[in-house]
């Protein structure tokens, strides 16, 4: 008798062949760094591990990935509410365009997200000549960052909500406004309720990406160190001073940052699995 | 339910406002800001504390020195585009003009300001090559051969790697009775053998040294050096038998300074590079000093006398050597060919 999957009819020897192939191509290139990270890290032992956390830049940059993504994520989450509210519950001309241009942001290269900030607000941009006249400092200073930052991480809340919400409709909203609640008592007690765990999980992907961007941050960053360093930016810098010990501590709060969010996002989906299916 | 979320708004608010306090705070001292090329990391992390406690103890002033470091085009385009650096301390005058001729925040005779063409040290280029120099590699000929992988920065953001080409240049018009194609056939067979021009030359060092790429990194002296030092036992210097002084220049930006209210911690900051005291720091970090008068015998027995042309002399001056080599579609656009 031939040993079959049920579905597709291959043999027991391509399926573990299929499986084992997965799973080595993905412990080579995804857990196999993770571990490196660790272990480089902890090279020259826990005391300097942590010497390399506590070092007056490294705590700026901290200060600072943290201040950005603060500023950026909340931004993002009214952005991405207000974006598939709009597209999911009416229809207007521009509707698709908007689809659209929300993703920009995905396809486009970092470089050229923070490119383009520079040749808007650079002193020799677009706006350069006022901001320098009002004394105004947005690139090279936290502004740039945070706008840049804001730029790559737009599409995050939107993606996730959009589908979910034009899968609902709008039903639930016509009948308690029928019932007689006002706009936002809507939102906060049937809309919002609907689509918390999409909610959750887009403001999770936002603030991963927000804290490890590293391309279009590095355009307009600067390098100012104590400064206007955010932690990848750091972490490139402490490499090429053969300080290899700190940059990889410092790499390794990322990839804890990483490991973090994987964890919600599996006790997201386990618990969103019940209401909605993200 | 309003309430619950007025509170936690208002916390967040807070804790959003206290994390901005927390990062102006420490704009509060004198800071100044250097904006320099890439191998100086270390020359300048010994200057600056040399340099704030000379001040402190001049003025009583506290004085913060930041350091933003990249390829020097690179860093020159950064203070272009607005970045407030008091002073630039870059690998070549030409990416210094290029401030003042886009900007007008210094004046175009900058150089002449400061003693040595406003050069307070000097470096030359050489090659680094893997332990017992297994390719024999001892003079620019030995580049061009086929199967040799040479590791030098992109010359459009980097300083070092301009000063890379003309010493490649200078040697090829040496050999070759000045005649400018033969020069241009070797400058085209060296840039044939380079897999990858990074940005920088520090990122040419990483590519060279950490990542094994290559087997001879053409390289400041002084970052040359600095590889031995960080991976003592792997590496040896080369010198060819020609080469070319490198003249990094420091200047003032006056508009930034003017704007920050630091042209006299500024001022004094570059008038002290000069200074035996630091003089002595320049030598120990490898770069070659103005005045050997307070620097270890040690450290300058290590720069050997080689045959050097010099940018001035023999090239006329970076502005002419930019156009004629580094402008778009000049020789360099010409001769590369990824």
């Amino acid at each position: 008798m031939r040993i079959a999957s049920s579905v597709t009819g291959e043999s027991a020897l391509v399926k573990y062949l299929l499986i084992g192939l997965a799973l080595i191509w993905l412990a080579g290139f995804l857990l196999l760094p993770l571990i490196v990270v660790f272990v480089e890290a902890l090279r020259q032992g826990v005391g300097a591990y942590l010497t390399a956390l506590v070092h007056d830049d490294a705590l700026a940059a901290m200060r600072l990935t943290l201040l950005v993504s603060a500023i950026a994520v909340p931004a993002n989450l009214v952005f991405g509410l207000v974006a598939s509210w709009s597209i999911a519950k009416f229809r207007f001309r521009g509707r698709n365009f908007l689809i659209t241009i929300i993703d920009i942001p995905f396809s486009v290269s970092p470089v050229i997200s923070g490119l383009v900030f520079v040749l808007l607000f650079g002193a020799q941009g677009v706006f350069g000549a006022f901001l320098v006249s009002q004394k105004i400092q947005i690139i090279f200073a936290v502004p740039g960052i945070v706008l840049a930052t804001i730029f790559v991480t737009f599409p995050f809340v939107a993606r996730q909500l959009i589908p979910l919400m034009q899968a609902q409709g709008i039903d639930e909203e016509e009948a308690a406004l029928s019932l007689g609640a006002s706009g936002f008592r809507t939102f906060c007690l049937v809309t919002l309720p609907n689509i918390k765990w999409a909610l959750f999980y887009g403001v999770l992907l936002c603030n991963a990406r927000a804290m490890g961007e590293f391309g279009a941050v590095s355009v307009v960053s600067g390098h100012i160190r104590g400064l206007t360093n955010t932690m990848p930016l750091h972490v490139e810098i402490l490499y090429n001073e053969y300080n290899f010990v700190a940059a990889f501590a410092t790499a390794s709060l990322l990839a804890l940052l990483a490991l973090v969010t994987l964890g919600l996002k599996t006790l997201l989906e386990r618990r969103g699995g019940r209401d909605v299916k993200i | 339910m309003d309430r619950t979320l007025t509170t936690r708004s208002f916390l967040l608010l807070a804790g959003l406002l206290l994390l901005l306090a927390s990062i102006c705070e420490v704009r509060a001292d004198t800071v100044l800001l250097n904006a320099s090329y890439d191998p100086t990391r270390e020359l300048y992390e010994a200057i600056n504390k040399e340099f704030a406690a000379d001040w402190k103890a001049k003025t009583g002033e506290k004085l913060t020195i930041r350091q933003s470091h990249g390829g020097s085009g690179k860093q020159a385009r950064s203070v272009v585009d607005g970045l407030g650096a008091d002073v630039v301390t870059l690998a070549l005058a030409a990416d210094i003009d290029q401030i003042a001729a886009l900007t007008g925040k210094l004046p175009a005779d900058w150089q002449k300001r400061l003693p040595d063409n406003s050069s307070p040290y000097t470096s030359t280029i050489n090659f680094v090559v893997r332990k017992g120099n297994p390719k024999a590699i001892s003079d620019w000929s030995d580049l061009v051969k086929p199967g040799i992988a040479v590791i030098t920065p992109n010359p459009k953001t980097s300083g070092g790697a301009r000063w890379n080409f003309l010493a490649a240049w200078a040697y090829a018009t040496a050999h070759s009775d000045g005649d400018e194609a033969k020069a241009r056939a070797f400058l085209t067979a060296l840039y044939k053998n380079v897999p990858v021009l990074d940005t920088g030359a520090r990122g040419s060092t990483t590519s060279f040294a950490q990542r094994g790429l290559g087997d001879v990194l053409i390289s400041w002296e002084n970052e040359s050096y600095l590889i031995l030092k960080q991976f003592p036992g792997q590496f040896e210097v080369v010198y060819p038998t020609i080469s070319i002084l490198t003249e990094p220049p420091v200047a003032v930006v006056d508009a930034n300074a003017a704007a920050n209210g630091t042209t006299e911690a500024a001022t004094a900051y570059l008038a002290f590079l000069y200074t035996p005291q630091a003089q002595k720091l320049i030598a120990k970090n490898f770069y070659r000093p103005r005045d050997i008068s307070a620097a270890d015998a040690d450290d300058l027995a290590r720069f050997p006398e080689i045959a050097l042309v010099t940018i001035d002399k023999d090239f006329g001056g970076w502005r002419q050597a930019q156009k004629k080599f580094f402008a778009d579609n000049a020789i360099f656009d010409q001769i590369y060919r990824p």
